[in-house]
């Protein structure tokens, strides 16, 4: 049996981890973001106890290995009685992680901003939360668009990191075949291309949508 | 009764005392202009009646209000204290007209349309009605000095700040800024004015106010204050100003 016809039988297999792969990004990119916002929030914004909180949780989640994590979810929780499927621990894990590095991201955007941005919404009579709101949060956001997509690019590869859990992601699949067919430099090639491409299309929609949100002052023009 | 009453008003930034007790007032319809070295408290006396920096002492009123009680609603008292910024603190993700229509939609609660023809009133009134829908990033320094100006009227207040409000500008775009303030005094309109242009000041100010470390040191009309100031510091002050600008004052 040559590769291509081993590949052309495992093909759903295949198909199915890739779904995964894309799932958990999707998932994990966008729960991440909105779980990001009140964090970067608390940190620059929130009270001492919240604050406190924030700091922690990025403090934990970044200093220890994903691996570490995941290995914690998936067979340290269970003696405390919680068993979560393999797709759900490795989601739980990702949308924390990438909670927190979006939220570091985001800092930085806030950071971009001058003093006068606050002081000009103050003085038209805007509460704090309103200039967060209207003024702040959207120039950060925009300042954060390289960063996030870059986050989302990480993901994208952090996925593989799931197979340790038994989630059949695409390096599962790899893996399987592999261990069924003796094809390993053919597969792992293989689907090293389909990560390639994975990535092309992320960075081409980041790009259209830095493009979308573009305004003139947002950009390196002033650089050149 | 005053406009505002400013009563022994007391400022510092850590050990850094910026104001040393000021007190003025300003009637309806008073220009007056604040000079004086850097770093002498001019933009701190600015933020502190609009209470974007709270004083640590003494009271501030804007007609009968106590801005400096802790019970005033500052968000809703800060709408009818317009502050024009001398790096014009445009909302840079904001088109122009958005700019000046916001405070009206998200502060007073007007709906889009009102408020959109009301901002685009103000930005003819700045002559800009034709740069509307251009971002900060596409206008010259003077023109997002003008929006700046239109933002702040748009919220109809009682009092004009401005802070140094052509100090950031190429010389060539001045005089379109100082010229939309002069048709605002005209109007009636009551401005405090940290500023350098003695020109402007002669022709609009009713007061001019010389300060340093914290103090006011001379306030007077400006026909006194440039003929024959009293104190020998704004005197050396006022002969260097017009050494820079090749004025005679």
């Amino acid at each position: 049996m040559s590769f291509f016809t081993a590949l052309y039988k495992y093909l759903p297999d295949f198909g199915h981890g890739l779904w995964l792969t894309i799932l958990l990004t999707l998932i994990a990119a966008i729960l991440g973001f909105l779980a990001s916002v009140p964090l970067v929030l608390g940190i620059l914004y929130g009270n001492k106890l919240f604050k406190l909180l924030c700091k922690a949780f990025i403090t934990i989640v970044r200093g220890t290995p994903l691996l570490v994590q995941l290995f914690f979810i998936y067979y340290g929780l269970p003696a405390l009685g919680w068993h979560i499927a393999p797709f759900n621990a490795a989601l739980v894990g990702f949308i924390l992680n990438s909670a927190a590095y979006q939220a570091e991201y985001l800092k930085g955007g806030f950071l971009a901003i001058t003093t006068e941005q606050m002081e000009a919404a103050y003085s038209i009579g805007l509460t704090k939360w309103q200039a967060i709101k209207e003024i702040i949060f959207p120039q950060a956001f925009r300042f954060a668009i390289p960063a996030l997509s870059n986050e989302v690019i990480y993901l994208v590869k952090y996925t593989s990191v799931a197979y340790v859990i038994q989630v059949p992601e695409l390096l599962s699949q790899a893996k399987f075949f592999a261990s069924d067919t003796y094809f390993s430099l053919q597969i792992y090639l293989t689907i090293g291309v389909v990560y390639l491409a994975l990535i092309w299309v992320v960075s081409k929609l980041a790009d259209m949508l830095e493009h979308k949100l573009f305004i003139p002052g947002f950009d390196f023009s002033h650089l050149k | 009764m005053p406009l505002v009453r400013v009563e022994d008003v007391k400022k510092s930034f850590g050990k850094n005392t910026v104001l040393d007790g000021v007190s003025f007032t300003i009637e309806k319809g008073e220009v007056k202009v604040i000079i004086g070295p850097s770093g002498t408290g001019k933009s701190t006396l600015l933020r502190c009646v609009n209470m974007l920096a709270p004083p640590d002492s003494g009271k501030i009123w804007l007609q009968e209000t106590e801005l400096t009680n802790p019970k005033t609603n500052m968000h809703q008292m800060r709408q009818k204290i317009g502050m024009v910024f001398q790096h014009f603190a445009l909302f840079k993700h904001l088109k122009a007209i958005d700019n000046v229509a916001l405070g009206l939609v998200k502060v007073k609660g007007m709906n889009r349309s009102d408020a959109y023809a009301k901002a685009k009133r103000d930005m003819q009134k700045v002559g800009l009605e034709e740069h509307a829908d251009k971002y900060p990033a596409q206008l010259s320094g003077g023109q997002q000095q003008r929006v700046g100006i239109a933002r702040a009227l748009a919220m109809d207040p009682l009092l004009m700040l401005f802070d140094e409000p052509t100090s950031a500008l190429d010389p060539e775009l001045i005089g379109e800024v100082l010229q939309v303030m002069q048709n605002l005094a005209k109007e009636g309109m009551t401005m405090i004015c940290v500023s350098h242009e003695m020109g402007f000041a002669k022709s609009v100010a009713n007061e001019i106010i010389f300060m340093e470390h914290g103090h006011i040191l001379e306030a007077s009309a400006p026909q006194k204050m440039f003929s024959n100031p009293e104190n020998e510091r704004t005197r050396s002050f006022l002969h260097k100003i017009a050494e820079l600008y090749g004025e005679s004052l």
